[in-house]
């Protein structure tokens, strides 16, 4: 978990559309690249005709016009009218050939996710022919490096966006729809995602990391993410649960392999194992997580897990429990 | 000097100005967001009476308020936590069905925002289940202004006037007042 933050916290290019990490964010660079450069050169040379206009030399009194000066200029106005509809021309070829590119449907064997949004958490979903190895979980999306990821977008409440822009371009996610996008990381490391569509009150620490590594970790992470929670060992752990059962967590939260089964708020699992809490706002330490549970409106104001009042040793059992949820 | 008749033009104005206003600031008071509130975890409150009889001469009772019954953000709230706590398994969207209807005008255990609230957080003998240390009290407010504006209870302006997803029944905002009437609780042996 540590390496996934330091990551995060070494990777200043996680959230850049201007440091490619996979075929689909590399095209849209290649366009921006080839549209920045023609800018400048275009730039360029409007600004030198325009500083040509002031200051060249005018006579005290213009000459009658010249039929031959005036045709060459004619000339000249019909040349720039005609490269720049070229080149607006040629950015529109390259633009709509780049988003077919994109938006190219994905290959059959690539893995399927689903991400669904929430007012201001996503949820995601590793689907199986098996429903019981079925793994589900929040804010964090694990990849293979170098394999299609084809992403069934949906939403349960507004309109929100998914944006990863070292790895892709944003697509919509709406209430009654089904959207979908692929995306494919090329090397392995940690990309950070966002919603890109305002959604309400915290719509701001609406984030998401993709974590992409080498197939035969991403199958490891898979298999352990199948597994249900590990019975507490040990009486402060076993309070924990006891705590987090009785309490109103279970109202909202599913830990698989207890009665918790509600799908108000994030499944815990295996909360543990992901490198931030709240939708990327905070780093998943200790005190974090008892900061949030205690008064998450402070954190976040407007999300929707309410404040819990604990009792300071139920609050350090619930604690010790949770981070026994790897 | 202006004319009688131009100074009265302008106090109307003003009289006008001050009473759009006043509208305005109302309009703030209903869409007001408490994102915190203490103590979160869900009490009884000791003045509720669960019964009309009372030993010796009637006393008056303190009324509780319900600080969401006129804000329509807490409502809406109110009627998403419905959904998400399962109310609606059982009552449905307000028709009734394992539990009874709650968009109608009879009431086994009182309309008023304390005994709503008393159903809830203590449940009730026949299947009502008990709230009490799963919801916070003001998650508890906000379902009671949301059971009261099902039948109309609450003013229009607070009641919520659109569905999330599919329309079910109409709006609460268009529902007609129903006047609480006392229903008899009948015995276990006889509910379906
Ligand atoms: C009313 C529903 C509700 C209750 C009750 C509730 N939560 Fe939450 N919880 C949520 C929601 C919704 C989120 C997502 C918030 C966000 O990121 O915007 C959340 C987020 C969390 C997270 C962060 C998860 C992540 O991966 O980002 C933890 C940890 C958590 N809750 C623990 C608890 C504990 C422990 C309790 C009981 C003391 C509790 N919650 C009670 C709804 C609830
Ligand atoms: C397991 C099913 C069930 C669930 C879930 C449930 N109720 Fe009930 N509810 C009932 C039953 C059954 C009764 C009738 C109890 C009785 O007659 O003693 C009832 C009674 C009530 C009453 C009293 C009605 C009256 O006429 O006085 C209210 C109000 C109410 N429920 C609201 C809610 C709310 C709000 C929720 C969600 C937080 C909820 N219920 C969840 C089954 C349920
Ligand atoms: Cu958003």
């Amino acid at each position: 978990m540590s390496a996934v933050l330091q990551a995060v916290l070494q990777f200043p290019g996680a959230h850049s559309a201007l440091k490619p990490a996979g075929p689909q964010a590399r095209i849209a660079e290649g366009l921006w690249n080839s549209m920045y450069a023609t800018a400048i050169v275009v730039f360029l040379l409007v600004m030198a005709a325009l500083l040509w206009a002031a200051f060249r030399r005018r006579r005290a009194e213009e000459p009658a016009p010249d039929p031959a000066r005036e045709r060459r200029m004619r000339r000249v106005v019909a040349a720039a009218v005609g490269i720049t509809t070229i080149v607006l021309f040629t950015f529109l070829v390259s633009d709509i050939s780049a988003g077919r590119a994109v938006t190219a449907t994905p290959g059959k064997d690539a893995i399927q996710i689903i991400v669904t949004g929430h007012q201001w958490w996503w949820e995601v979903q590793y689907r199986d022919s098996v429903p019981q190895r079925w793994v589900t979980t929040a804010n964090e999306i694990h990849v293979p490096v170098g394999r299609q990821v084809a992403v069934e977008l949906r939403s349960t409440d507004v309109i929100h966006s998914f944006w990863p822009p070292n790895l892709t371009g944003k697509r919509d996610l709406i209430p009654g729809n089904e959207n979908s996008l692929w995306f494919q990381a090329d090397s392995a490391g940690v990309y950070r995602a966002e919603c890109a569509e305002y959604c309400g009150h915290e719509h701001a620490k609406m984030a998401l990391l993709v974590v992409a590594q080498s197939p035969d970790s991403f199958a490891r992470w898979l298999t352990q993410q199948r597994d249900t929670a590990h019975t507490p060992a040990d009486s402060l752990t076993s309070r924990g649960q006891e705590v987090f059962l009785s309490s109103a967590c279970a109202m909202c939260h599913s830990i698989a392999g207890t009665p918790a089964g509600s799908r108000v708020g994030p499944d815990l699992t295996h909360l543990a194992g992901r490198a931030t809490i709240a939708a990327g706002t905070l780093p998943n330490t200790r005190g974090n997580l008892a900061g949030w549970i205690v008064d998450p409106q402070r954190i976040k104001p407007g999300a929707r897990m309410p404040p819990n009042q604990l009792d300071p040793a139920d609050l350090r059992a619930l604690l010790a429990y949770l981070e026994t949820l790897r | 000097m202006s004319s009688p008749s131009r100074s009265g033009c302008r106090r109307r104005r003003e009289l006008l100005a001050a009473v759009l206003l006043a509208a305005a600031l109302s309009a703030c008071q209903r869409e007001d967001r408490r994102f915190r509130t203490w103590p979160p975890a869900a009490s009884a409150i000791p003045a509720v009476r669960q019964s009309e009889l009372q030993p010796g001469p009637t006393t008056r009772d303190l009324t509780v308020r319900n600080e969401y019954g006129d804000n329509a953000w807490a409502v809406s709230e109110g009627k998403r936590l419905y959904n998400q706590f399962n109310c609606s398994g059982c009552h449905f969207q307000g028709g009734g069905g394992i539990g009874p209807p709650l968009m109608d005008s009879q009431w086994i255990y009182g309309s008023q925002p304390e005994n709503i609230f008393a159903t809830i957080v203590e449940g009730r003998p026949n299947g009502m289940p008990s709230f009490r240390g799963k919801l916070g009290n003001d998650q508890v407010w906000k379902l009671v202004a949301y059971v009261r504006s099902m039948s109309g209870l609450l003013a229009k302006d607070v009641a919520s006037g659109r569905n999330d997803d599919m329309q079910v029944r109409s709006q609460e905002q268009s529902t007609e007042k129903a006047r609480p009437v006392q229903s008899a609780v009948p015995p276990a042996s006889q509910r379906p």
